[in-house]
């Protein structure tokens, strides 16, 4: 920090107009719970899918009946027709005990968050695109920017671009409610009070598999932001999710 | 390095507000915790295993089950919907205790009752059949991701516990296997739910030995594990404390959780 004394009056005067934060302590600490139980979640429902890799729709699905599709991978349980001769380690118990615990902390982590930035108008300031950014000059620019690979400017560390904003609504707003959805209409007790709930997504094995996608969907949505995240500068980046301060020119350099 | 000093008068005196306020607010929620448990252990919204490091999670399910789901029906189904043939998973190899009563038709197979009741009874499949019998059509879901449709008929087990009068203090239901170690429990709310069965057929005819015969408890709203076959015994009681570990079954001892509602 020895050339702090460099520093532009440009960036204090950006750090100042906007308290020093990039991103509010509650967006950090929401999005750090968030990331901890999704790694819970994706991890004890793999342990799960693996005692029966078979994927199915409508209401019933078993190993006597067609599957929609199969992972080729061996199963952790005797029965499943896997054409492998060993089996994986079954871990069913812990793991759905880790996939519901996970799943109330980041339910009642999310509602935090959505009460919040209905407050704080986190999500009209932040993450609805802005009306310059919705012509159809400016989505095209973006998009070509992501495509050609061009690094964001000084600005973006301080904003959201467009394809960032749409990112975010839909993974908050589509993927986040789906898999819950989907989670809890596999729920025999629950869709008792229910049924509309699994009754529309086709039946439970239906639900089942469009749980599975959607994780999957999250799943890339994970890889893509980390890859992005590592583009736009892993340590600026990072220093600000953690610490709310965003990079200062020439801290980026 | 000149600027925080300017500020931190200011700060340090909302900082210590923040501290009385923050003080205040976690003695209100360690509080609102505590009348919470209460209240939650008072209405029975808290599962036997709700200790150890999964136990909140396992807790707020159960709760929330029993506040949405107390009388709700399984869903049920039409006839053309029974998968065909119904999937049987593995069972365990039958003790010559179970195969002596297979080879006399299981007519010396006997259910016994007793615990937190008036009058304890043991019931022959053939009393049991005398009862009121009752017909489902609902979804078996196992716990690794299959299920299939079937079926059911028997007598609701709420139906045996009005002729040996259960005590009004009876909260749980332990029931047994003739399978060494296979035993679970469930609350009143399912023990006394019109779709809990004592199950003796299947798809028109008799239980296959496949799938529990001659009997088996049939809880729909409830995976696979909790649908103990073989049953040859239950107990009604107030406190699972004295069954084994006090888990209130071999699934959660197993390190499967309690309540399969999921």
């Amino acid at each position: 920090m020895g050339d702090s004394a460099c520093v532009p009056v440009s960036t204090s005067a950006v750090s100042s107009t906007t308290a020093t934060a990039r991103h509010s302590a509650l967006v950090r600490i929401t999005h750090w719970i968030t990331t901890l139980c999704f790694f819970a979640l994706l991890v004890s429902g793999a342990e799960l899918v693996i005692s029966h890799p078979r994927f199915y729709w409508g209401e019933t699905g078993n190993d006597l009946t067609r599957p929609l599709f199969k992972i080729p991978i061996p199963a952790s349980r005797k029965l499943v027709p896997t054409g492998y001769g060993y089996l994986l380690p079954d871990q069913n118990g812990w793991s759905r005990y880790l996939h519901f615990q996970a799943a109330w902390v980041v339910i009642f982590t999310g509602l935090l968050y959505l009460i919040a930035g209905l407050f704080t108008r986190h999500f009209r300031k932040n993450l609805l695109p802005r009306e310059a950014d919705l012509s159809w000059r400016g989505f095209s620019s973006a998009i070509s920017k992501h495509l050609r690979f061009e690094r964001p400017g000084e600005a973006e560390a301080w904003s959201y671009n467009l394809p960032q904003r749409i990112t975010y609504l839909f993974v908050i707003f589509i993927l986040f409610p789906f898999v819950i959805w989907t989670g809890l209409a596999m729920s025999p007790a629950f869709v008792s009070a229910f049924p509309a709930t699994v009754n529309v997504l086709g039946g439970q094995q239906s639900a089942r598999t469009l749980h599975f996608f959607v994780s999957l969907a999250l799943l890339l949505f994970l890889l893509v932001h980390v890859v992005m995240v590592c583009f736009a500068g892993f340590k600026s980046r990072m220093r600000a999710m953690i610490t709310g301060r965003a990079a200062t020119p020439l801290e980026r350099t | 390095m000149s600027e925080p000093s300017r500020v931190e008068p200011s700060s340090r005196k909302l900082s210590r507000r923040k501290l009385i306020t923050s003080g205040f607010a976690t003695v209100a929620g360690v509080s609102a915790l505590g009348v919470a448990a209460r209240i939650a252990q008072k209405y029975g919204l808290v599962p036997p295993d709700h200790g150890g490091i999964f136990g909140l999670g396992e807790t707020l399910t159960y709760a929330a089950q029993r506040l949405i789901t107390r009388h709700s029906l399984a869903r049920e189904f039409s006839r053309s919907q029974i998968s065909k043939p119904p999937f049987a998973n593995e069972i365990e190899l039958p003790t010559d205790e179970f195969k002596r009563l297979q080879a006399g038709g299981f007519a010396d197979w006997r259910l016994s009752v007793n615990g937190m009741v008036a009058r304890p009874a043991s019931f022959s499949i053939d009393q049991l059949k005398s009862y009121p019998s009752r017909t489902q059509i609902t979804m078996l879901q196992c716990e690794e991701g299959w299920s299939y449709i079937a079926e059911w008929n028997g007598v609701p087990l709420s139906h045996v516990l009005d002729v040996v009068g259960v005590l009004p203090q009876a909260r749980y239901v332990v029931y047994f296997s003739i399978e060494p170690d296979t035993w679970e429990s469930i609350d009143m709310a399912d023990a006394l739910h019109p779709q809990t069965f004592l199950t003796y057929g299947m798809n028109g005819d008799e239980l296959p030995v496949g799938h529990g015969g001659p009997l088996r408890l049939r809880l729909p709203r409830q995976i696979g594990y909790k649908n103990v076959k073989f049953l040859t015994h239950l107990t009604v009681t107030d406190n699972l404390k004295g069954f084994g570990k006090g888990l209130g079954g071999a699934s959660p001892e197993g390190g499967y959780a309690w309540y399969a509602g999921i």
